[in-house]
């Protein structure tokens, strides 16, 4: 079958650690001794999920592994268990070995075969019914691909000597003698008949002793029973096979044409007529009078009729196809009659022919294009965003929203058609109108597809609740943790590379933040301390803050550390915001302490590099004992920009309004000039390095008097630096485009875009000039400020 | 070529995508549902000639669905059959008790699932 699977192993692969996700979070909503049906159900049919895919990658060792784990769920939802904290994180540790494993299959490596298998036993060990994992064993020899396919359960159970004495067996006797009710469940006795026609030669007798006389009839029960004898070596699983969902329903006798001494009794039911052909005709004539007698007598519908006739089809369609007649649905009552004898000739044609040449299932097809999976539109799986492959799933709504403005838009552009064809200055208001419905029009637009990009910050915040049971037990410490926001929606980009920052403030929080339990009743707050992870939108940024209400900072000991180790001098007395702003330098640590945890030195200084890499930026507030809080503000998305274009000469650069604190006329007074490398600008009690930006591109500015420009300050990396440019000009949104991609990395510059006169202008990236600055003039590396700016001495 | 449509209904996305795959390139038509409540509902607005079902299934489980759809009269005779990985013969008894016509055990080889499906359809 030429299936191809590479799609549906990608959606295993996403699907299967959605459904870890839901495992753990599942698992850790658990509660100690309270079964909750539903929470346990819901991970119940993930691993059981998990389990069901895995069989299809023949990924046998995740399919034991998961049916352990759903076993000992099963034992859960069934309460032999009373749920306990060990067992929710036995549950855990097979989350995360699954997870490690089917990692590890993804990416075609090789995982810890080892914990794998100790987790695999002590999940075992934990199961109630012992006997279950004896599953290893039935598992393999139900592999789906396994050449010889053998069924697991056979009736009346064949020895192996039987087996062997039925290699050669020239053929089958069978006796079905169906339940009346077996048509209810869907089987239709002659589908079973034609597939046993495909082992060998068949020959069918029917039995219609049992049909009562018309009134007593029902149509929707099945009265005959059958005799068939199947000629050919054919193996008895087979047959069993075929047999293998009516069993229940009907009596079975099946023996073996040959070895007579191993005969099996012949069942008091068996029918009693005479063998041969003749059997069938009494039956077909039989038939033709109930056929029309019941017409005549009790209305029936045809198909009804056929049914009971036949005792094989229950609907119309069936029997039809069987007879490969081109008859579409519906045919009418006086079709019934031929189509009796077309039937008839079936069931003849299968008692000498071996069918095959009706069957002609494999003719290869091409494979149709895969339906748009519905599932697509539930959610964003969040190690889809992890995966190597760089795709995206979008809600359907925002697609809709897409085509909706395109709509408009569409609209918009006729309308301005329209306008033009007969354009006069009557008609400029309306041309007006037309051109801001446009700007509407785009905006929006720009707004959606940008939001195709936009993920709910739930996919970072969900790890959070496993990351913080794990470790509130590692450090011993109650913490509950409380998200909110979770739905605010983050660019993708920005989203990952959040991630780790993230989880490195919730870590310190968890470990230097949060106090122990007994400290805690000390300082009069409650045992259980709280973390608050919260995210919102503010104008035009997102906001993510990790707000805890531990300890906060001591800001005696940051000063103290910070003189320590040269970061402050023993006379200088920062403002609160200066000394909280040090602990995001490299190098800086307060902890004393190093675990393994965090307080490993390379933190903050990370976490802030990171956020500003995206552009954004980070602040702490913290009050003593009572808590503190980080406040992220990340850009909505990086594609875009909020710019300021400024005039260097000709030229057109822009800035991020985000980096811009404030931009001045100078006054020469202000200004120091040191020689050979630097002129710095005195403004309020900074001093802040002027960098003219037509000596670093090499252009002809207006003027080269600082007094007839203007000074922009800048901040970047923390430090700020002041540009001297020729002119504001306009704030506008800018479309990043990169350089990088299509032309090469110039230090200085993030990037460029194309402005509404088509002309290209260039990016500015602060902190990369602010390097560049410093390189150029060469300057002995002046001591940094502790906050901005460089200190020069006077 | 065949005129069938077949009602495949199972949460996993994988297992779908492979239903559809193994049916649709036998020339079946197939329809998905992701639940048993969206199966039922489908069930009742267009006429399948087979219904495929996982058991485990949110909202609705598939022994509830096929004891849901044997109640409508348009399926009380149609093939149903429960998608299942118990090889437990008590599970498939209740199967039956239920109404299902069959079971294919998951995991399924394509070819095997093809053959079952002749025993209901052809």
């Amino acid at each position: 079958m030429p299936v191809d699977l590479t799609e549906v192993r990608k959606l295993f692969f996403e699907e299967s650690f959605e459904n870890l996700d839901v495992m753990e979070s599942s698992l850790l909503d658990l509660e100690v001794e309270t079964v909750d049906q539903e929470l346990i159900n819901s991970i119940f049919r993930a691993a059981h999920s998990i389990k069901g895919g895995a069989g299809i990658f023949k990924f046998d060792h995740v399919t034991d592994f998961a049916h352990a784990a759903e076993t000992l769920l099963d034992e859960m939802r069934n309460e032999e268990h009373l749920i306990t904290q060990s067992l929710i994180d036995l549950l855990l540790r097979s989350v995360d070995v699954l997870r490690m494993m089917l990692s590890a299959l993804q990416e075609a490596g090789t995982y810890d075969f080892q914990e794998a298998q100790a987790c695999q036993n002590e999940l075992q060990r934990a199961l109630k019914n012992q006997s279950e994992s004896e599953y290893d064993k039935t598992a393999q020899s139900l592999s789906p691909f396994a050449a010889n396919p053998q069924v697991t359960e056979i009736p009346q159970s064949v020895t192996t000597e039987e087996s062997k004495a039925l290699a050669t067996n020239p053929g089958w006797h069978i006796l079905f003698k169906p339940d009346l009710s077996m048509l209810k469940t869907g089987n239709d006795p002659i589908n079973l008949f034609r597939e046993l026609a495909q082992l060998g030669d068949l020959e069918v007798k029917v039995d219609t002793s049992q049909m009562p006389a018309l009134p007593d009839l029902d149509p929707q029960l099945c009265y005959l029973n059958w005799e068939l004898i199947l000629h050919g070596d054919v193996a008895r699983a087979e047959i069993d096979e075929i047999f293998e969902w009516v069993e229940d329903e009907c009596e079975l006798q099946i023996t073996s044409l040959e070895p007579p001494s191993e005969q099996v009794e012949v069942s008091p039911i068996a029918p009693s007529y005479d063998a041969g052909d003749a059997a069938i005709e009494p039956v077909s004539s039989k038939q033709d009078t109930v056929v029309q007698e019941t017409k005549a007598e009790t209305g029936l519908q045809e198909s009804e009729v056929v049914t009971e006739k036949e005792s094989v089809s229950e609907t119309e369609t069936s029997v039809e196809a069987v007879v490969e007649t081109d008859a579409s649905e519906g045919v009418s009552e006086s079709d019934t009659e031929p189509e009796v004898s077309d039937t008839q000739a079936v069931v003849e044609t299968a008692v000498f022919v071996d069918e095959k040449a009706t069957s002609t299932p494999d003719i290869p097809a091409p494979i149709k294009t895969p339906e748009v999976q519905k599932g697509a539109a539930e959610g964003v799986s969040h190690h889809a965003l992890e995966a190597t492959s760089n795709s995206i799933r979008v809600n359907i709504d925002k697609i809709d929203s897409l085509i909706n403005m395109v709509g408009e838009l569409v609209i918009t552009q006729s309308m301005l058609d329209q306008i033009g064809e007969n354009f006069d200055s009557s008609r400029i208001t309306h041309l007006r109108d037309g051109l801001a419905q446009l700007e509407r029009n785009s905006r929006e637009l720009q707004e959606n597809v940008m939001r195709i990009r936009m993920l709910p910050i739930s996919y970072s915040f969900n790890r959070f609740p496993r990351l913080v049971h794990d470790l509130s037990a590692k450090f011993g410490k109650k913490i509950e943790l409380k998200l909110s926001g979770e739905q605010t929606e983050l660019d993708k980009t920005v989203l990952e590379k959040m991630s780790d920052p993230l989880v490195h403030l919730v870590r310190n929080a968890l470990d230097h933040g949060i106090e122990m339990p007994e400290q805690r009743r000390a300082a009069g707050k409650s045992e259980t301390g709280e973390l608050h992870l919260h995210a919102f939108h503010q104008g035009g940024n997102i906001i993510i803050q990790i707000n805890d209400d531990g300890a906060g900072f001591d800001l005696d000991k940051i000063r103290a550390k910070a003189i320590e180790k040269g970061f402050l001098n023993y006379d200088e007395h920062p403002s609160q915001e200066q000394l909280y702003d040090l602990i995001f330098q490299p190098g800086f640590s307060t902890v004393s302490q190093v675990t393994d945890v965090s307080g490993r030195g390379v933190g903050m200084d990370v976490v802030r590099r990171n956020i500003r890499a995206l552009g954004g930026s980070i602040e702490v507030k913290s009050q003593r004992g009572k808590g503190s809080t980080f406040t992220i503000r990340l850009p909505l998305t990086l594609a875009i920009l909020d710019g300021q274009l400024v005039r260097v000469g000709e030229e057109i650069y822009i800035l991020s309004l985000l980096s811009i604190i404030e931009s001045l006329r100078i006054k020469t007074e202000l200004v120091n000039s040191f020689a050979g490398f630097a002129e710095v600008y005195r403004l309020r009690d900074e001093y802040i390095p002027i960098l003219r930006l037509y000596d670093l591109f090499g252009i002809t500015p207006t003027s080269r008097k600082l007094e007839h420009g203007l000074l922009v300050i800048v901040e970047g990396d923390g430090q700020k630096m002041g540009l001297f440019v020729d002119e504001l000009l306009s704030q506008q949104q800018i479309v990043i485009k990169s350089l990088e991609s299509n032309y090469k990395k110039v230090e200085g510059l993030s990037g460029a875009t194309i402005l509404g006169d088509g002309s290209v202008a260039l990016i500015l990236d602060v902190a990369g000039l602010i390097h560049l600055f410093q390189s150029q003039i060469k300057a002995p590396h002046t001591r940094f400020h502790f906050l901005s700016g460089v200190r020069y001495e006077r | 070529m065949t005129d069938y449509n077949i009602l495949i209904s199972d949460d996993s996305v994988a297992m779908r995508q492979m239903l559809t795959l193994t049916l649709s390139d036998a020339s079946y038509n197939v329809t998905e549902a992701n639940d048993g409540k969206q199966a039922l509902e489908l069930a009742k607005s267009q006429s399948f000639d087979l219904i495929i079902t996982d058991v485990n299934m949110p909202l609705l489980d598939g022994l509830s669905l096929v004891r849901e759809l044997r109640a409508l009269p348009e399926y009380q005779f149609k093939p149903i059959l429960l998608l299942t990985t118990e090889t437990d013969p008590e599970k498939k008894k209740k199967a039956k008790t239920v109404g299902a016509t069959g079971w294919i055990i998951k995991p399924f080889d394509p070819d095997k699932l093809l053959a079952a499906i002749r025993k209901v359809l052809r």
